[in-house]
């Protein structure tokens, strides 16, 4: 069921809406970004309609929501481990198709892989719903298209904003209330066919271990510094560390966190006595960019990259996912000539 | 809501044995179904938790020998007899035993590799008449870095033995790397028969090309990888290599597929 519903009135439709769930969405803030008079886009607990930046993409993506930077899982005092409670608040999650696809990866890691389901992950994960913002167009770093990421089945309410009104279709039953007294309308979402960008992804055939040590990668353990921004800021990076602090007053007591960790970073494969893998940039790259595009796909069929492109567009070293894949390409046609 | 697989539980320390000056082994009272060469992620609170392999396996007691050389086991040493162990597991794939059995065996163990190993050896010991064989290379450093002395001295009565250090010769080791001793196992003589590599990486792949060129094929070759871990439960990410969580699909692997588990 669609609704039309002038843009003076959808601040009415969010207080209601405010009124079971948290909600989450792309913000301008001015002046915040990195460099001088730039804006940072990102997310943030929005009230009104003015506070959505539906034209720009944030700087981070909506994981945070089920995959907090920093989580505590355990609290310990003394002689015993306390599991963290769940604070339980529904959440709604302004976002894009590609994102959407992006907690379809994340859910494969917390809730498939292994012998069980990750229990914090899944309480954070059953309260989102999703509130999907048409995107037609996308972005110049954009490749949704190309890894097939560019349309969704999945969401509570799918929005899309004009001067004067806004556009939404709802799925979610439990919704329909608030949209009650709008007036119906045909709206049905679009999605972009065609980005800027465009990629072909290798066939899982194609890839033999044989291209592990390929020159292609050479490239990026002299442009990579190892900062880890394309982890952070990936919507699909699913890797965290354990770490333990106590309290000041008392030191036996403390707890046990999560925190996000990046295949990139220094010390990622370190073990105790300081033995490490991977200690070339450009085998991270390699690590990466195979898990995003090859290795994700043996395991769980899908490709663990939905094109979203933020991977480049924070890069210090503007590297390029998309040129990676591209030399990826290039070196096994090569091998295929040579082999 | 399901049971918190990450939760720690406490395990009564009821004996620590130094083998070493920074190797202990330490004995917990647990009553658990475990297999030989499974892991336990060793958690304590306050300080975090280390992925450590199993060295011994009893009727109510499982043993760990760790080697103190980080945040998380320099802590463990400060822990006394009558003391908890906090830990989670087991974890991960085992040697298959059965497959062992009525075959002969050998083992290529260097350093700290003799840990995961260690309770298959103590199995084969106890139940000799299950083998037909098992020669054992076992290699340390030097004289200070050997573990379970006592362990070894009794091996001899049942195993065929090859130990070795390093650089140093004192008496009842050779003089050299595991690599060097490969050849002294009569290969050819065996019907069928299975080859257990463990320890650093570096000698783990220059013993399984050693025993390539020896003829051994490689179906019967099997390994123990070591790596990061923090869940130990197929969620956090460190292990992964390649498609291939080591704390689900291995430690053990068979080196069919540990030869193509390229870092």
């Amino acid at each position: 069921m669609s609704y039309r519903v002038k843009r003076s009135e959808f601040d009415d439709i969010l207080s209601k809406l405010q009124e079971d769930y948290k909600i989450y969405a792309p913000t301008r803030k001015k002046d915040k970004g990195t460099f001088s008079d730039t804006d940072l886009v990102l997310y943030d607990r929005v009230s009104s309609l003015e506070e959505i930046d539906f034209n720009s993409k944030t700087k981070y993506s909506p994981k945070e929501v089920v995959f907090p930077i920093t989580q505590t899982l355990f609290y310990f005092n003394g002689d015993e481990y306390i599991e963290a409670e769940d604070k339980g608040e529904k959440v709604l999650v302004f976002l894009r198709p590609c994102e959407v696809n992006a907690f379809k990866r994340l859910d494969k890691i917390f809730l498939e892989n292994g012998p069980q389901e990750d229990i914090y992950y899944k309480r954070l994960r059953e309260k989102v719903k999703f509130v999907v913002m048409e995107c037609t167009e996308g972005f110049d770093s954009c490749f949704c298209v190309s890894m097939g990421t560019n349309e969704t089945e999945d969401y509570s309410i799918f929005i899309k904003v004009s001067d004067e009104e806004v556009f939404c279709e709802i799925k979610d039953e439990k919704l329909t209330e608030v949209f009650a007294d709008q007036e119906s309308t045909d709206y049905t979402p679009e999605f972009i066919q065609e980005n800027k960008q465009q990629v072909e992804v290798p066939a899982l055939e194609d890839i033999t271990t044989d291209l592990f040590d390929s020159e292609i990668w050479k490239e990026y353990s002299k442009r990579c510094i190892g900062c880890g921004r394309c982890n952070t800021v990936c919507p699909t990076c699913s890797c965290w560390t354990m770490q333990d602090i106590s309290y000041q007053d008392n030191e036996n007591i403390g707890e046990r966190r999560r925190v996000w960790a990046g295949c990139h970073i220094d010390g990622y494969t370190e073990m105790a006595g300081g033995h490490d893998f991977r200690t070339t940039y450009g085998d991270r790259m390699r690590f990466k960019t195979l898990h995003k595009i090859y290795d994700f796909r043996k395991r769980f069929d899908i490709d663990m990259c939905v094109g979203c492109g933020r991977c480049e567009d924070v890069c210090p070293q503007y590297i390029s996912f998309v040129g990676a894949i591209k030399k990826l390409n290039q070196a096994i046609k090569e091998e295929k000539n040579n082999g | 809501m399901s049971e918190n697989i990450s939760l720690p539980k406490p395990y009564k320390i009821t004996d620590i044995i130094k083998e070493t000056e920074i190797e202990y082994t330490f004995r917990v009272e647990a009553d658990l179904e475990v297999e030989h060469g499974q892991f336990f992620q060793i958690s304590l609170p306050k300080v975090g938790e280390a992925p450590i392999s199993i060295s011994g396996i009893g009727d109510n007691w499982l043993e760990f020998t760790i080697r103190k050389v980080g945040k998380v086991t320099n802590e463990v040493f400060e822990l006394e007899v009558g003391e908890n162990l906090f830990m989670r597991g087991p974890y991960g794939s085992s040697f298959p035993i059965n497959e062992y059995k009525d075959k002969d065996l050998v083992v290529i163990a260097g350093g700290t590799g003799v840990s995961p190993v260690r309770s298959t050896l103590k199995y084969f010991y106890e139940n000799s008449d299950s083998i037909k064989s098992l020669y054992l290379i076992a290699g340390f450093k030097d004289e200070d870095s050997i573990l379970f002395e006592e362990d070894l001295e009794k091996f001899k009565s049942e195993f065929n033995t090859i130990y070795t250090l390093d650089k140093e010769k004192i008496d009842g080791f050779e003089v050299g790397f595991v690599t060097d001793h490969i050849a002294k196992v009569p290969f050819d003589s065996f019907e069928n028969y299975n080859v257990i590599i463990v320890g650093p990486p570096v000698m783990m792949d220059a013993a399984a090309k050693e025993v390539l060129k020896n003829g051994v094929v490689e179906e019967k070759i099997w390994v123990s990888f070591e790596r990061k871990m923090s869940c130990a439960i197929g969620k956090c990410g460190h292990c992964k290599i390649d498609e291939t969580y080591v704390c689900l699909e291995g430690p053990v692997f068979n080196y069919t597929k540990a030869k193509d588990l390229l870092d």
